[in-house]
């Protein structure tokens, strides 16, 4: 039971930190931009949060004043979610105003951004002096402070559920309000449309190019939670250059066909792809490094098969929005 | 209003001119990154970074070398871009490369050094084109994505690595394979004319124009060009896009596998899962910036090859980080890949009719 909740806690933490890349990438793939930057905005985000968090935290402690919590949490937030649009906006500029290749442009992002978060990263593991370790814990507890911790429920139950970090919620919050503003709302059909057949949108008289800045300029911010939350909370408000990041990027890209473009199939499947990324704790007396190692690949081996299965089976509703990865020129019509 | 035309053709010497002015540009934005965090003259900060790559002989055969590699992926990636085939999974391709090479060597160190490199070669080509194979034939045969089926493979090939690794880790519990063969140079590329990376150079410059040649001059070659510009187009001529394709993808593949080879047997002399670094991505926008052109190709891998060594340079100067050289390429990538539209379109001032 121990090992169980051990590992559940640790696939909700994995989950949620890909969940956020996820739907964020879903939002920006739906409106045909395919942004293959996701690991680049993922860090941007996380570093935006580090920094901004680590000088807020400096400052209160020369001017001798306790941090308030609200602003702990609001300003590593805002200014992940700011970092990462920008991200967005550089690709949605590049794509789409300069017509660039979506792809090559994605991968930019992502060395740009990688580049810049372990540059900024490094340097202020340096600034923070001492063993060379930047801390925000401050913030760090904040973020980690389980929301429902009132409620009144036995241990294992609490546990399993409700002693997650706010973050761990949103995430979901976020997938559920990407589904129901892509399926039940107008603005949500037009985004659509535009992603499966911008031509015919820009007949209807939706804005093609105002419809995929907006996407994926928030689709990145939300991208950049991601970064926030594996800052805050899965590495507890510290910074490594180890490239963890860049992996779950990826992965959040995986996920994002994975879940066949739903952001309903995102949510559970994240955490699935937690529990797959984490499940060799269950076995963890029996297992080496050797077959933790192929435990790590499950994942990315069952992206595959549903990849493949999904091509097989060819259901419309299955399917990537049409237009995907191509850019689209009105003077081409 | 500004309107935006397509531009017929444009004189090369003017698309030159763009591109410089591009290159320009993201220098001066890159000069000022370095001088707000160094306070070191901007004009200065590009002397340092020249110096670091061609400071000595030694920074200069270091140069060659990472050129070397980075040029060799790129040319095993044009076959398969020119085919308007994402293949991503360069990391993969030469992370499989690399370990069929190490293997040999390690398993196979009686044999003559020759034959045992031959054999190392042809097990990296095999090894990378496997990894090319097969997302080449769901994509073929079935129509998977191919972009998103080649990424997955970039990890299941890092895990396999990390596997490995642990089997051949030396000093046990250090999670690192170390120098192989570090006393009898088993399967190490030998110097070649004196130099200790002509092999290096020979092996991706040969490469270099057998590819261009096959892009260029070949039935296959052309088949590729078909393909790439249109499926309906192949098809018509009695193409078999998926035969194409998976061939393409597989020599694609190999190549990629080759660097691999390289890169343990001309290089590191040793694998972990950061052999490839994650050149294989830089390799993709060296590709395609090149217009898939294997000789443009080696102007572009220079330049970036420059940026990145003489950031490197900078960042031990100043005791700041070398992450700073992947920042400053991304400056510049963005700025060329951004001045292909002045090359693509016209702009001018004047109304628009309302559509």
């Amino acid at each position: 039971m121990e090992v169980f909740i051990t590992l559940i806690q640790a696939a909700v933490s994995f989950g949620t930190v890909i969940m956020f890349g996820a739907v964020g990438e879903i939002l920006t793939e739906k409106s045909g931009n395919l942004n293959l930057g996701v690991p680049g905005t993922m860090y941007m985000g996380g570093i935006a949060s580090l920094a901004s968090s680590f000088f807020y935290e400096r400052a209160c402690q020369s001017a001798g004043v306790a941090p308030s919590p609200v602003l702990l949490v609001v300003i590593p937030m805002v200014c992940a979610f700011l970092a990462a649009a920008l991200g967005g906006l550089i690709y949605s500029f590049l794509t789409v105003t300069l017509r660039t290749n979506q792809n090559v442009t994605g991968l930019t992002l992502t060395i740009f951004g990688a580049g810049l978060a372990n540059f900024f990263g490094g340097s202020l593991n340096m600034l923070a002096g001492g063993v060379g370790q930047i801390s925000v814990a401050a913030t760090s507890e904040v973020y980690r402070a389980g929301v429902f911790s009132f409620m009144p429920l036995p241990e294992s139950v609490m546990k399993l559920l409700f002693n997650y970090g706010f973050l761990t919620y949103l995430a979901v919050a976020a997938g559920i309000a990407l589904h129901i503003f892509l399926n039940k709302t107008g603005k949500g059909l037009n985004l659509r449309a535009v992603g499966e057949n911008p031509a015919t949108a820009d007949a209807a008289g939706i804005s093609v190019t105002k419809n995929k800045y907006l996407a994926t300029c928030v689709g990145a911010g939300v991208t950049g939670l991601g970064g926030l939350y594996y800052v805050m909370d899965y590495v507890k408000g510290t910074w490594a250059n180890d490239g963890t990041i860049e992996n779950l990027g990826w992965l959040a890209v995986a996920l994002v066909i994975f879940a066949t473009w739903k952001p309903i199939r995102s949510i559970w499947g994240s955490y699935l792809f937690g529990v797959l990324f984490w499940a060799y704790l269950m076995f963890a007396s029996g297992l080496t490094r050797r077959s933790q190692e192929l435990f790590n690949m499950l994942p990315y081996v069952i992206t595959i098969i549903v990849l493949i299965i999904v091509s097989l089976r060819k259901k419309k509703e299955d399917q990537p929005p049409s237009s995907l990865g191509l850019a689209y020129f009105r003077e081409d019509r | 209003m500004i309107r935006i035309h397509k531009r017929p053709f444009m004189p090369l010497w003017q698309r030159i001119l763009v591109r410089a002015a591009a290159i320009i540009a993201a220098l001066v934005i890159n000069g000022l990154i370095i001088y707000s965090l160094t306070k070191m003259n901007p004009l200065k900060v590009y002397e340092t970074m020249f110096t670091g790559v061609f400071g000595s002989e030694r920074r200069i055969w270091n140069s060659i070398r990472e050129l070397m590699l980075l040029l060799c992926i790129g040319v095993g990636l044009a076959p398969a871009f020119k085919m308007k085939f994402w293949n991503i999974g360069a990391e993969g391709q030469i992370l499989l490369g690399g370990l069929a090479s190490a293997a040999c060597m390690l398993y196979m160190n009686s044999l003559p050094n020759a034959l045992l490199l031959f054999i190392m070669f042809v097990a990296s080509l095999i090894a990378g084109g496997a990894w090319g194979f097969v997302p080449a034939v769901a994509k073929a045969k079935l129509g998977a994505n191919e972009t998103l089926f080649t990424l997955m493979m970039n990890y299941i090939a890092i895990h396999l690595t990390a596997f490995f690794v642990t089997f051949w880790e030396n000093s046990y519990g250090s999670g690192i394979v170390g120098t192989i063969n570090a006393d009898t140079m088993k399967g190490w590329f030998p110097p070649l004319f004196g130099m200790a990376y002509g092999m290096n150079v020979l092996i991706v410059l040969l490469l270099v124009v057998l590819v261009f040649c096959y892009l260029r001059y070949t039935k296959q070659g052309y088949e590729i060009a078909v393909v790439g510009g249109s499926e309906s187009t192949a098809k018509y001529a009695g193409i078999s896009v998926p035969r194409v394709t998976v061939r393409t993808v597989t020599l694609s593949g190999a190549i990629c596998g080759v660097a691999g080879f390289i890169a343990v047997a001309g290089q590191g002399h040793t694998i972990s899962v950061s052999t490839a670094g994650g050149r294989g991505f830089v390799a993709i926008i060296v590709a395609w910036l090149a217009k898939f052109n294997t000789f443009v190709m080696m102007l572009i891998a220079f330049l970036l090859v420059f940026l990145e060594q003489g950031a490197k340079e900078i960042a031990s100067r100043f005791n700041i980080n070398d992450d700073l050289s992947k920042m400053i390429m991304g400056v510049i990538l963005f700025f060329i890949l951004g001045s292909e539209f002045f090359i693509n379109y016209r702009l001018s001032a004047g109304k628009t009719e309302q559509a």
